[in-house]
């Protein structure tokens, strides 16, 4: 602890002057010779490069070490020179990292990345931190804050006073408070220690437990360990509220998940009642769309979702619609035979998949607005990409609802379902209906497959890990009814995410499954049952 | 569009391709037949075909270069289908049917266990790739993968070393099967006898192809945020490893705040995943694709042009089974048979260029000598060699911190010629392995 402590205090001491005595005449030659030894092999001159950086107290030493912590510091193996690299057909367009001047064309092995570590990844972030706290920009500023209050050295009191008293924004001042704050917790004045633990008590950020967590451990200072200990149980409290809706927000984010595999099965399955074994099958034929969408669309990766959905409602479908004519068409009312038809289905699909795409997982790429999280502080954040799927879960459920419920197709479905030789007297086609539902299942299971691409591998076996959840909330649920596959899906998927933090997520699982078998037991026809005479026939 | 047409095309070529390799070889009078034993369907072909191919490769090369004692190389390619039981079947119609002079297969621990009673009814030879959790010698097989102290225990050394971090919390996550369970076990009795508090470490199991890991993830971020540097050692298999990093990645843990070190994360796997948020994160292995060596550039060259894209990556079970053939043809060379007991004794010794740089040594207890590298993911979907052990690491099949185990070895050139050799009552178990 003390030997990092006594680095980072080197490479802030280092910009302190930096940061006062700013001449970048002398330093431009300082600041090469620093960057150069930043290709050394060695982890520790690497280090001390960081500090010389820093140090030069050259206005680009920011934009270096931006590049070098995003990895896109490169060397020329024959020039030597420091180059940042922009990828071309063919090769890579070099640009000098110090002149900013355009260097030549190379080969992708002709230059060699300058190599970073973790350790060197947090050295680097701290000085940028340091750096960038008196920067124009209040977002800058306020991350460089938070950057320094999750990592605080000692040498930075006299910089963090500094910027406090300029600062005016409120949410920067916290963090300069609190960065503060966890210093003076490991400073040398007693009354001030414990002072220092009431300030960052009650707080809600990750860093501040750590400090609070270290000061809770150490032995020397009774008083304070007992302070930081009181502050840490009051946090604790708080805590235990917000890990509740996390857990809940976990178990609706499930549920979303189990909903969108099952929703493409709660008609195929549900309303028409075929064993389709193949449904994991369309999931899987979905997300393959959307990786096939994405590498036609190589330059609108945040667009290729909307172009996904579409294209995987529409393959999925002819796909279901081209099984229901050839092979299910032939089986109704023969349960058994079409269990085994549509399995050999699923197998058929899997392996074509294989043979078509490689057996080996395909890359599908997350667009940027999916990625990362909303933090509503420390203990809750809600990431961005469950928060879509529930989004996009309820509104694939509204929008089948409405086609079942409010359209001449759903109508005609729900009436050949219920009683197919009346529906048929009654002038509807019942063979086109069939194929229809059907088309309209699978295709439904390929836009849930859209959504699974973003959260799982994309790769043959998609399906498989899926088709026993969708079978389990589809009969969970009550068959033939879309609101029992919606409570189903998210009671199974809440009730999942309470145990799993006391039972591990394998108990968990077949607890679950224990559960259901129970619950089929005492209520064959699952949650919403549905009643009248189609049931009895 | 077009690429998907021309795979096809591809496949297509390639199996006609097959069928007349098959055809020319049955025309040939003598071959020295190779067993490939690797599932080409099911859950495992994602893993095992690359293998396959790399057998067929190395296959390929032997034969441009005039064949082994004067006769050509016959690849025989079987598929057990991701199915244990099926392994031990296709081993035996290997060894009975084709009379295959060698086998080279298996990913999974438990496909291994369910071939070994066959190879050693039949005498047979296998050559076993991949990185597992030890506690096994059988005197008909050869395992090319690291042992645990070839990969968990280096790792588990740099965690804990200055430069890895100096952590002092550790989660084993690991997928609920014998791999994951034999190797945490040995690792948390290591950790213990390091001074590391029970309390502060923390074991995790999951199933199969496990998909949602955002309580796992949550809990993790949790136990990091008590004051001490955190890492997690995950042994987590297979698919579960694209959805697990996702949430690492939405969920925000840094590899500066929480490194996650994984044991079955390879190059092959990344090739899946968008490793953005990844960087940083680390992996143990005995071999990278980026190693700097011209070894390596020349198999990596020969790989590309054999699979016919520039785009395919290899990985360390590709180096191991590398390895492990030329170790075969050597053997085989020096004896001029290839009859299994003598070239198993002639096996004993035997050296082979690593392609990390380096020599690999095959030892009596049947593991090689190999170095152990920690890898950093990069934006490519590439590792960063980070560390390395000084020289090469001895496998050792029994491990030392388990107590059931500590006091046997594997040796098998006599007087020992066991498996299992108790060094305490000095007797052998009597099992074959």
């Amino acid at each position: 602890m003390f030997r990092a402590f006594a680095r980072a205090i080197v490479v802030v001491l280092g910009f302190l002057a930096a940061v006062q005595v700013p001449n970048t005449a002398v330093a431009a030659s300082d600041l090469d010779a620093a960057v150069a030894k930043l290709t050394e092999k060695s982890f520790s001159v690497k280090e001390a490069a960081i500090a010389e950086i820093v140090a030069s107290g050259d206005p680009r030493a920011v934009d270096l070490l931006s590049a070098y912590l995003e990895g896109g510091l490169f060397r020329n193996k024959k020039t030597g020179a420091i180059v940042t690299v922009e990828k071309t057909e063919g090769g890579y367009l070099t640009t000098d990292a110090l002149t900013g001047s355009a260097l030549e064309k190379v080969k992708k092995r002709g230059v060699k990345k300058i190599r970073i570590n973790n350790k060197l990844r947090g050295i680097v972030k701290t000085a940028l931190g340091a750096l960038q706290l008196f920067s124009d920009s209040t977002e800058t500023r306020l991350k460089a804050a938070r950057t320094i209050l999750a990592n605080p050295s000692p040498a930075m009191v006299g910089l963090l006073e500094k910027a406090l008293a300029q600062e005016d924004d409120a949410d920067i001042r916290e963090s300069l408070t609190h960065s503060l704050a966890a210093l003076k917790v490991i400073g040398d004045d007693p009354a001030a220690r414990i002072a220092a633990v009431s300030t960052l008590s009650g707080s809600m950020d990750p860093s501040i437990w750590q400090v609070l967590g270290r000061a809770a451990d150490q032995k020397d200072d009774p008083a304070l360990a007992a302070a930081a200990q009181q502050a840490l149980e009051s946090i604790e409290n708080q805590k235990a509220i917000y890990s509740l809706i996390e857990t809940i927000f976990f178990g609706l984010s499930l549920g979303a998940v189990l909903m969108l595999a099952a929703v493409g099965l709660a008609i195929t399955f549900g309303v028409m009642g075929v064993i389709n074994m193949a449904h994991g099958e369309m999931l899987m034929l979905g997300a393959y769309t959307t990786f096939v969408v994405q590498s036609l669309m190589p330059n609108a990766i945040e667009y290729s979702l909307f172009v996904a959905i579409p294209a995987a409602f529409i393959v999925t479908g002819l796909v279901g619609i081209a099984i229901e004519r050839s092979i299910i068409r032939l089986l109704y009312g023969r349960p058994l035979e079409t269990l085994l038809a549509t399995f050999g289905v699923s197998l058929f699909l899997q392996q074509a998949v294989r043979t078509i795409f490689s057996p080996l997982n395909q890359p599908v790429t997350t667009p940027d607005w999916m990625s990362g999280f909303y933090a509503v502080n420390g203990a809750l954040s809600l990431t961005y990409n469950r928060l879509y799927i529930i989004a996009f879960c309820i509104l694939v459920f509204v929008a089948l609802l409405l086609v079942l419920k409010r359209t001449p197709l759903g109508l005609q479905m729900r009436a050949v379902t219920q009683n197919r030789a009346m529906a048929s007297s009654m002038g509807i086609r019942t063979g086109r209906v069939d194929a229809l539902t059907f088309g309209l299942g699978s295709g439904i299971a390929g836009v849930g497959g859209v959504a699974l691409s973003q959260l799982t591998n994309v790769g043959p076996n998609l399906g498989q890990a899926y088709i026993v959840d969708s079978f389990m909330v589809v009969v969970f649920g009550g068959v033939g009814n879309l609101w029992g596959t919606l409570v189903g899906a998210m009671t199974l998927g809440v009730a999942n995410k309470f145990m799993e933090p006391f039972t591990g997520a394998v108990v968990a699982k077949i607890l679950v499954l224990v559960f259901i078998i129970l619950f089929i037991q005492r209520r064959p026809r699952g949650l919403f049952a549905l009643k009248g005479r189609a049931v009895e026939s | 569009m077009k690429s998907i047409v021309n795979r096809v095309f591809q496949v297509g070529a390639a199996t006609a391709l097959a069928a007349g390799v098959a055809l020319s070889a049955a025309q040939a009078e003598e071959t020295i037949k190779v067993g490939v034993l690797h599932s080409l369907s099911g859950t495992m072909a994602i893993s095992e075909t690359t293998l396959k191919d790399t057998v067929l490769m190395l296959v390929e090369e032997q034969n441009a270069k005039g064949g082994l004692l004067g006769k050509k190389l016959e690849a025989v390619v079987v598929d057990p289908a991701s199915d244990w039981p099926l392994f031990a079947e296709k081993a035996r119609e290997l060894l009975e049917v084709h009379k295959v002079d060698v086998i080279f297969g298996n990913w999974t621990s438990v496909s291994r266990k369910s071939v070994l009673p066959v190879v050693e009814e039949l005498n047979g030879m296998l050559f076993y790739p991949v990185q597992y959790e030890g506690e096994e010698s059988s005197k008909n097989v050869f395992y090319t993968g690291a042992a645990p102290n070839q990969q968990a225990i280096p790792a588990v050394d740099y965690l804990l070393s200055e430069e890895g971090g100096s952590v002092k919390r550790f989660v084993l996550a690991g997928t609920d099967y014998v791999y994951p369970r034999t190797t945490n076990k040995i690792l948390e009795q290591y950790l213990l006898d390091k001074g590391i508090p029970a309390e502060d470490i923390m074991i995790n199991y999951t199933p199969f192809g496990h998909s949602d890991w955002q309580t796992i993830v949550s809990d993790i971020k949790t136990f990091g945020s008590a004051g001490k540097k955190t890492a997690v050692v995950s042994t987590v298999n297979g698919d579960a490893n694209v959805p697990f990093y996702k949430e690492l990645g939405n969920q925000g843990v840094a590899a500066s705040d929480i490194p996650v070190i994984a044991f079955s994360v390879g190059e092959e796997e990344l090739s899946g995943i968008d490793t953005g948020p990844l960087v940083g994160h680390l992996a143990a292995w005995n071999y990278f694709m980026s190693a700097e060596s011209e070894a390596n550039d020349a198999f990596i060259e020969k790989w590309h042009a054999f699979i016919g894209s520039e785009e395919r990556v290899t990985n360390d079970p590709m180096e191991a089974h590398y390895i492990g053939f030329n170790m075969w043809v050597k053997a085989v060379e020096a004896v001029g048979t290839t009859e299994v007991d003598t070239v198993r004794e002639a096996m004993y010794g035997i050296t082979f260029p690593n392609l990390t740089g380096g020599i690999a040594v095959m030892n009596t207890n049947h593991h090689l000598t190999k170095p152990v590298l920690i890898g950093e993911i990069q934006e490519d979907g590439q590792f960063e060699t980070v560390w390395s052990t000084p020289k090469g690491v001895i496998g050792d099949a029994w491990t030392d911190f388990l107590p059931d185990s500590k006091m046997l070895v594997a040796d098998w050139t006599k007087p020992i010629f066991c498996g299992n050799f108790n060094i305490e009552t000095s007797k052998c178990s009597g099992q074959n392995y």
